[in-house]
This record gives C-alpha cells, structure tokens and sequence, in this order.
C-alpha cells in the first residue's frame, strides 16, 4: 500500500505528529535546562556562578575544572612576587587567584574508581543476569516461579534499608572499601532487574530458533552464542544502560561504604563545596564530567534502547 | 537415505498423553505424512524423531541405529519448522551454511560456498543469497527453510507444516517443487500436515494420528477407499464424506450402523431414495448440491453443471459397491462393498 493511494486510521496524521514533535521538544527543553545551567556553570567563574541576577552570557573560564583536578594554597602576595613566572595556563590562573597549586586533587582517582566499578558491576550482573535468565527462560528449573520471586523479592524494599548489616558483613569480610565490595555490591542490587527484564527477553526469542540449530549439529551453548545472543543483544544493551545508570549514579551506598580507597564519585563531588568556600564552578565541572560516560554510553546504545523499552508491548 | 522405525514410542505432557504406543516406519526414500487435527500428536512425533523431545517408553531407529538417548546433533536428522526457522541476523547465505559449519561435520568454506549455491539454484533462491534473512517474502522464507535442510544431505527429513504459513497459491508451487525434489534426491522425509490434500498428493504413504494413536497407515488411495474407521474417513476427501444411519438406505451388512458415501459416488436421477434439493454450489468444473434426506443433510459433487434448484425434489442412486460401512464403534465392516446387491 502506497500512501498517497490510502491513509490509515491508526497511523498518527501530520497535524498529530507536529503536536507530538512540539510537546517534546518543549519537555526536552525543560528537562535540559538544569543540566545545561550546569554545563554553563562549570565555564563560569566562582564570582560569575553566584553573581545576581544569573548572567547567561559571561566569558567562559577554565576555573572550575582546573579547581576540580587540583588542590590549591592561598598565598601572601609577597611570595607571589617572589615565583619564577607560570610555566602553564593553569598555573597562571591560578596565581591571578593569589593561590599556587599545591598538588593534584583526588577527583580523578574517585572519577576512576566509578568507572571500574559502575562498568565493573553492570558487566557481571548482565553477564549473570543473561545466563540466569536463559535458563528460567529455557529449562525446566525445579521452583522457578518461587526462585524468580525470591530475586524479585530482593528488590522490594529499598536497599538502604539493608545498609547496616551490609556494613557489618563489609567489614568483618575485609570488602568495605574496595572495589571489589562495591562492584558485589551493585551487582547484588542489579541482578534482580537483570534477570527479570532479560527473561522476558529470551522469552521472546522462539525456541525454534535454537531448536533448529540443536538438530543441525549444534550442542545447547553453541545454540546460545550462535543464535540467541546475537538475537537478545538489545535486551542486554537495555538492561546494561539501566545496570550502569544505578552503580553510576549510587550514592548512599558510596558514601557509607567507602572513603578512601574505592571511593566513587557521587559522594567525592560534593566534597569539594567544603573545601575553600563554596566552589560552585568546580562542583559543576565535577557534575559536567560525571554526565559524561552514561550520555557516551547511552548514546551508542540508543538504538538498543528504544527498541529495548517498546519492546514487548508491540509484537513484531 | 535412510530407513526411519518408531516402536511402541510415546510421550506425555503432564495429564495429556501426547503420544501412545505409536509404531511406524518409513522407508528409505519414502514421503510419509503424518496426518490428524491439531492437538493429534502429529508434531510432537516429529519432535521425537529429531531428539527434541524425551522418549518416555519405545525406540527410535535412524538408518538401523537405535538413536532414543541420542541428542539431537548426533541423529543425522535435518527439520523444517513452520515459521521462526531462518536466523535474522543471518544473511539467506549464511542461514544455509549453518548447518554444514556446525562443529560436528565442519567443511571447508569453498565446499560450503558450492553446496548452498547449488541448492540455491534448485530452490529458485540464487539471486537471494545477500538478502537478510528478514526481507524475503513468506515464499521465499519458506524455500530457505527448507533449503537449510536440503544443503546436508541428512539420513532424513522432518518437515513440520512447511507450507502452512504460506497462502494457497504458493502452497500449490512449493508443494509440486517439493514432490520434485523428493523425487530426485530419494529422500526420506517425515512431514506432518492437517491439510488433506498436501497429505493426498505429496505421501507416498499417509499415517492418520488421533488423539496421540496411529489409527491408519497406508497409501492415499487405500486410505480414502478403504478407511479403517469413521475418523480416518472423514478425515480425507472434499467436500466430506456423507455419513447416514444404515437404516435410512436399507440393510446392506448385517453389522452396519452407519453408510459412508463419498459425494462423487452420488448419482442424482429419477429412481433410488427420494431427496430434497437444499443448496447448490457451482465451482465452475463441479457443482456441489446439498440434499435433504429425511433431515440427514447429504453432499453431492457433480461434475460439469447440474440443472437443480433449491427446493426441487429429486431421487438419489448410492451406488452399492461404493458405499463404506461401519459398525456402531465407528470402525468400517469389512466386505461390505463385495457383497452381492
């Protein structure tokens, strides 16, 4: 059926889709303004950031970001005078400060620290979640039914609640404070969802498929690589965006868990208000770079994503 | 080829005996259809074959080896499904090299490369190798599917309504290609169907299943002359045999409690059991008149066009050698066609 010979009742009319393309525009609008007044801020200067009423054109500085990588002394002026000159553009905005810097600052370490654990613990609780669900998707498990609400059950009450023994156990294991602990951690707290929303994937996928491929010559994991991974992958990009999003953004966790070591960013950033006055510019900077891997990653997988979320409300 | 031997094969489902006791082989290079409603058995017997499915008592032989406890990889089999068959991921090529890369009979990529091209070509797919797996049509779909069982050359085939999903004209083609292939390569092939007449023109022999039991094996004709009972009867021609109490026509066999007769064997004219005409159907070739019988509603199928209206009274001729009686268990009295008139 060419369009211009029949129009369908279902299918959306011009005048629907412009609607729908205003309205979201005009949400996305909304939805971006905190995070571009962010992204503004962290090019702002300390007395910019706070400067009444809030200017949207300024000049931008590197301020807040040179502010986030190091630490910084005050100094008298006299000694100021007395340095040899700047050797980088850092250095030199940093004296116009009247301070010198003292040395680097930790946010890159705690910036590190997230990656390897939030990438860390997405990977295993997908990984597991995909064989988990596999086979409550594909075998005869003696209690599934009980077995899967038992996982889900794990996610009925909100973690924290769970803080305390958490921390007991933590300590007496040795696992408060590495990455290890945190990465356990946040698979335990991702598994549920994994295994749930990746089975309803599987499920999905027809047993024909591997069926076809066992009476071909193919043993059963085989069958699994060969045929069904490569079918459920926008199930695993889905349920890894959602994995990462939790371990990224866990903040409460973070900061009972951890404080030197394996230290994430979440409770890292909110550090750096206290240290000299309330750095705003530096803060926003540290917020603008934590945005940054979760938007990457999104957006590689956003194709994934979209399908993955419809997925199952609408039968191919 | 190779020979196919069930023995005393069954399988149950929780409360549902899926299959029971069902003993069957074919031969080598032989077509043999399973035929029965949904829900008969048809497919879960295929199923068995393949190793897709435990045996729960019985034996299943492949080429004289017994292969019950064997998994699916090691029986030498190749299975058509009905849909959900082609990988989408996959390229047309590569879903027929998938079966010839598998790690238990790996070959070489050129070997692989002339194999599918040659089935390819049978199959009329040649210019679709490129193709993913998801733009082809349902004919097209369907030739691949069964183009990936065609490429190894298994000890037999398992089709499980290949041609289901397709509409009644490519039906028609893939059904005559298929007989055709059979043909030529003397293929053993299993194929499970509920639609009678892809079980009348492709089987060599046809297997009728009825709630998980084989009721009747043997060729189409012996089928549909010689039925072993009211279900296998019923189960063949088109439009359906006509099935009326014994006493309506007259003691013929002593046992008889119900008179099959097929709609061609109807000869409408002056004499015999007086009729009603209820409906007439012309098919062009054929006309199909329903007649009334004392309120048992019978079907004829008359060649060429009948001058008959609805409401007319007319007399029937049911040939005697052509009616099939059975008894009250629905089972045919045999003999009854050559008793004298």
């Amino acid at each position: 059926m060419s369009p211009d010979t029949a129009r369908s009742v279902v299918e959306p009319g011009a005048t629907a889709k412009l609607l729908a393309a205003v309205l979201v525009a005009a949400y996305a609008l909304v939805a971006l303004i905190p995070i571009v007044w962010i992204v503004l801020t962290s090019f702002k200067t300390p007395s910019a950031a706070i400067a009444y009423p809030p200017s949207v054109l300024f000049s931008p500085s590197l301020e807040g970001y040179v502010n986030v990588f190091t630490q910084r002394t005050r100094q008298t002026p006299e000694y100021m005078a007395s340095l040899p000159p700047p050797e980088t553009w850092y250095d030199a905005l940093v004296r116009s400060r009247n301070m010198v810097i003292a040395g680097p600052s930790r946010f890159a370490e705690r910036y590190w620290n997230s990656i390897i654990i939030g990438f860390g613990s997405t990977f295993l609780a997908v990984f597991l979640g995909t064989l988990a669900a596999y086979a409550f998707s594909r075998f005869r498990v003696p209690l599934k039914d009980d077995l899967l609400f038992f996982i889900l059950s794990t996610r009925m009450m909100p973690p924290i609640a769970v803080a305390i023994p958490i921390f007991l156990m933590y300590r007496t294991l040795g696992l408060s404070d590495t990455h290890l602990g945190m990465i356990l951690l946040y698979t335990a707290v991702n598994l549920s969802l994994s295994v749930w929303l990746l089975k309803g994937f599987m499920d999905e996928i027809p047993r024909e498929y591997e069926e076809a491929a066992l009476v071909d010559g193919y043993s059963r994991f085989q069958a699994f690589l060969k045929v069904v991974l490569p079918q459920a992958v926008t199930g695993i990009a889905a349920t890894a965006i959602f994995c990462l999003i939790f371990a990224w953004n866990e903040y409460a966790f973070a900061l009972l868990l951890t404080s030197g070591n394996a230290q994430t960013a979440p409770p890292f950033i909110p550090t750096i208000i206290g240290e000299g006055g309330l750095d705003w510019p530096a803060v926003a900077a540290g917020t603008t770079m934590f945005l940054v891997p979760i938007l990457v990653f999104t957006v590689l997988l956003r194709r994934h994503l979209l399908r993955g979320i419809t997925f199952g409300a609408v039968r191919k | 080829m190779a020979e196919v031997a069930l023995e005393r094969v069954a399988k149950r489902f929780g409360d549902v005996q899926a299959v029971a006791e069902l003993s069957l082989t074919v031969g080598a290079g032989e077509l043999l259809v399973l035929l029965g409603a949904s829900g008969a058995g048809k497919t879960t017997t295929l199923r068995l074959v393949a190793g897709l499915e435990r045996l729960d008592a019985g034996t299943v032989r492949i080429a004289g080896r017994d292969v019950s406890r064997a998994a699916p990889a090691e029986r030498d089999v190749a299975f058509v499904f009905q849909q959900y068959s082609l990988y989408p991921h996959y390229s047309v090529y590569d879903n027929l090299a998938f079966p010839l890369r598998s790690p238990l009979r790996r070959m070489a990529e050129d070997a692989i490369r002339r194999r599918v091209g040659e089935i390819a070509e049978t199959l009329r797919i040649a210019h679709k190798l490129d193709s993913r797996a998801t733009q082809l049509s349902g004919g097209e779909m369907q030739r691949v599917a069964i183009g990936r069982a065609l490429v190894r050359e298994p000890a037999c085939f398992l089709m499980d309504e290949p041609l289901s999903s397709l509409d009644a004209k490519l039906r028609e083609d893939l059904r005559i290609e298929l007989k055709r292939i059979q043909r030529e390569l003397g293929a053993t092939i299993l194929y499970v169907t509920h639609d009678q007449i892809e079980a009348m023109t492709l089987g060599d022999r046809i297997g009728v299943l009825e709630a998980g039991r084989l009721i009747q094996v043997g060729t189409p004709r012996e089928l549909y002359e010689r039925p072993a009972s009211v279900v296998v009867a019923r189960r063949l021609g088109s439009p359906p045999i006509n099935l009326l109490p014994a006493a309506l026509v007259g003691q013929i066999v002593p046992a008889a409690a119900t008179l099959g007769v097929r709609p061609e064997d109807i000869r409408i004219g002056t004499v015999g059991l007086p009729a009603r005409v209820a409906a007439v159907e012309a098919l062009g070739a054929e006309t199909v008149v329903a007649l009334d019988i004392a309120g048992t509603l019978l079907h004829a199928l008359i060649s060429g066009e009948a001058d008959l209206v609805p409401g007319a009274g007319v007399h029937l001729e049911l040939p005697r050698e052509r009616l099939i009686a059975f008894d009250g268990a629905g089972r045919r009295v045999v003999g009854a066609e050559s008793l004298p008139a």
